[in-house]
């Protein structure tokens, strides 16, 4: 399959690549393409131009910095897989990493562009969500910060205008007594979620949970933060009992639709079911340092 | 439409040509440069029959424009055997019947290149991690991580 005809631009610089956003209709931009090109090569979208962004300089890098662990939107998915920071301090990001789409697809796939692309079957919005992250974006006017609660608008939608490019994503950098935990099903490598749940915790000296984060992929039209079952736990004992409540509230806040991978109760369940498993796990890395 | 003018180096050798933005990048292997070793077999981003290895990393080369391979390294299947001698992973899965059909082979031996190269002595989970991008539906798979074990092997043997 072929894509329509488009042209196509490779800017090295960002302020090329925004002026080039604005300077042409129906711009889009190329990440890592791995969702764009086979929607195009299906004819689901047909952008008029793509301003391929693979080119610009300074956009891959994962580091820590004035208490935000720093990803730039255009490091790839193996490379977040691979990096030892993330391995040590951020186990729900590196879950999150392992299991999106297939090794191959992560060479190319993009932090970013995973982001961007406003698809609640993309796992990093649940995770982002969770940790509570910041997105930033750069447009004609320059630099602005998007807190991720207020970035995915709707199915394909976000808070990015068509000249702005996001750059980089802010997780909050890992405190002690904090782990996290992505559990997904999926019916095999490299389809989307059927569901999955992103979770992330801190406790205090007491063993209380001092911050929850719960996000929820694949189970609304956007990935979905699971606020209400973040409020019950906060400030309440690491229990399996209060784990359980939460995840029945982290459920009730899903709205999954039926479909070739599974229905709404069977969705819900899972989502129940995983949620429980998700703290349980965050709790065990955050009691182990 | 556009049409841009490229330099890629395919197994070492440098090539040119005129592209149009939307050629994938296993069309111009196949079709504008007649290897047709890569093949295509899902055209849908799932199944890795087309991986090639693209500046050091195996990508899935149906989604991938041509027009970005600019400036690229790549290295096909074509590129594997030497003198007419095969390359431990095709002799791998010659000896262990790593495939049946042989339609994955191509892609399945470029990741196994790969994986080899990141990490040489991989366990038998690795490697069932490392080719789970790409799907054979003929051996089941057991053949083709013996076939990779064996690769291993040779290779540390030297």
């Amino acid at each position: 399959m072929i894509p329509p005809s488009f042209d196509y631009v490779a800017p090295l610089t960002l302020p090329d690549a925004v002026a080039a956003l604005g300077q042409y209709e129906n711009a889009k931009i190329l990440a890592g393409g791995q969702s764009l090109i086979p929607l195009m090569r299906f004819r689901l979208a047909s952008p008029a131009v793509l301003v391929d962004i693979n080119r610009v300089e300074g956009l891959s890098y994962i580091n820590e910095d004035k208490g935000w662990l720093k990803i730039g939107s255009m490091t790839r998915e193996s490379t977040v897989d691979h990096s030892p920071l993330v391995r040590e301090k951020y186990s729900l990001l590196a879950d999150t990493a392992k299991v999106i789409s297939d090794p191959i697809v992560r060479n190319m796939g993009t932090v970013g562009g995973n982001l961007a692309n406003g698809d609640p079957g993309n796992d990093h919005p649940a995770t982002m969500l969770a940790y509570g992250a910041d997105v930033v974006a750069v447009g004609p006017n320059g630099e602005r910060v998007i807190p991720i609660t207020s970035f995915f608008l709707g199915l394909y939608e976000s808070a990015l205008a068509p000249n702005e490019i996001l750059t980089e994503v802010r997780i909050p950098a890992s405190k002690p007594r904090s782990g996290g935990a992505y559990l997904k099903l999926e019916r095999k490598v490299g389809d989307f979620a059927t569901a999955a749940v992103a979770a992330q915790v801190e406790l205090d000296a007491k063993g209380k949970f001092k911050s929850v984060g719960i996000g929820l992929t694949n189970v609304g039209l956007t990935a979905i933060k699971a606020t209400v079952a973040e409020d019950f736990l906060k400030g309440k004992a690491a229990s399996d009992d209060n784990i359980r409540q939460a995840a029945q509230l982290a459920a009730d806040a899903a709205q999954p639709i039926a479909d070739v991978r599974g229905s709404e109760d069977y969705k819900r369940a899972l989502v129940k079911t995983y949620t429980v498993r998700a703290l349980r796990i965050a709790v065990e890395r955050a009691k182990g340092g | 439409m556009s049409t841009h003018h490229i330099h890629v180096t395919i197994n070492g050798k440098p090539y040119e040509a005129d592209v149009e933005s939307r050629l994938l990048f296993v069309h111009l292997l196949r079709e504008n440069l007649n290897m047709t070793g890569t093949h295509i077999g899902c055209d849908t981003t799932s199944c890795g029959a087309c991986t090639v290895i693209f500046n050091g990393k195996p990508v899935k080369s149906c989604t991938v424009l041509a027009v970005q391979a600019d400036g690229a390294e790549v290295r096909t299947v074509e590129g594997l055997a030497q003198n007419g001698k095969l390359s431990p992973v095709q002799e791998g899965f010659h000896e262990k019947h790593g495939l049946q059909c042989g339609f994955c082979t191509p892609g399945m031996l470029m990741t196994s290149v790969a994986l080899l190269e990141q990490n040489p002595h991989p366990t038998e989970d690795e490697i069932r991690h490392g080719i789970s991008g790409n799907l054979c539906r003929c051996t089941g798979y057991m053949n083709i991580v013996k076939a990779v074990q064996y690769a291993a092997d040779k290779m540390a043997e030297g």
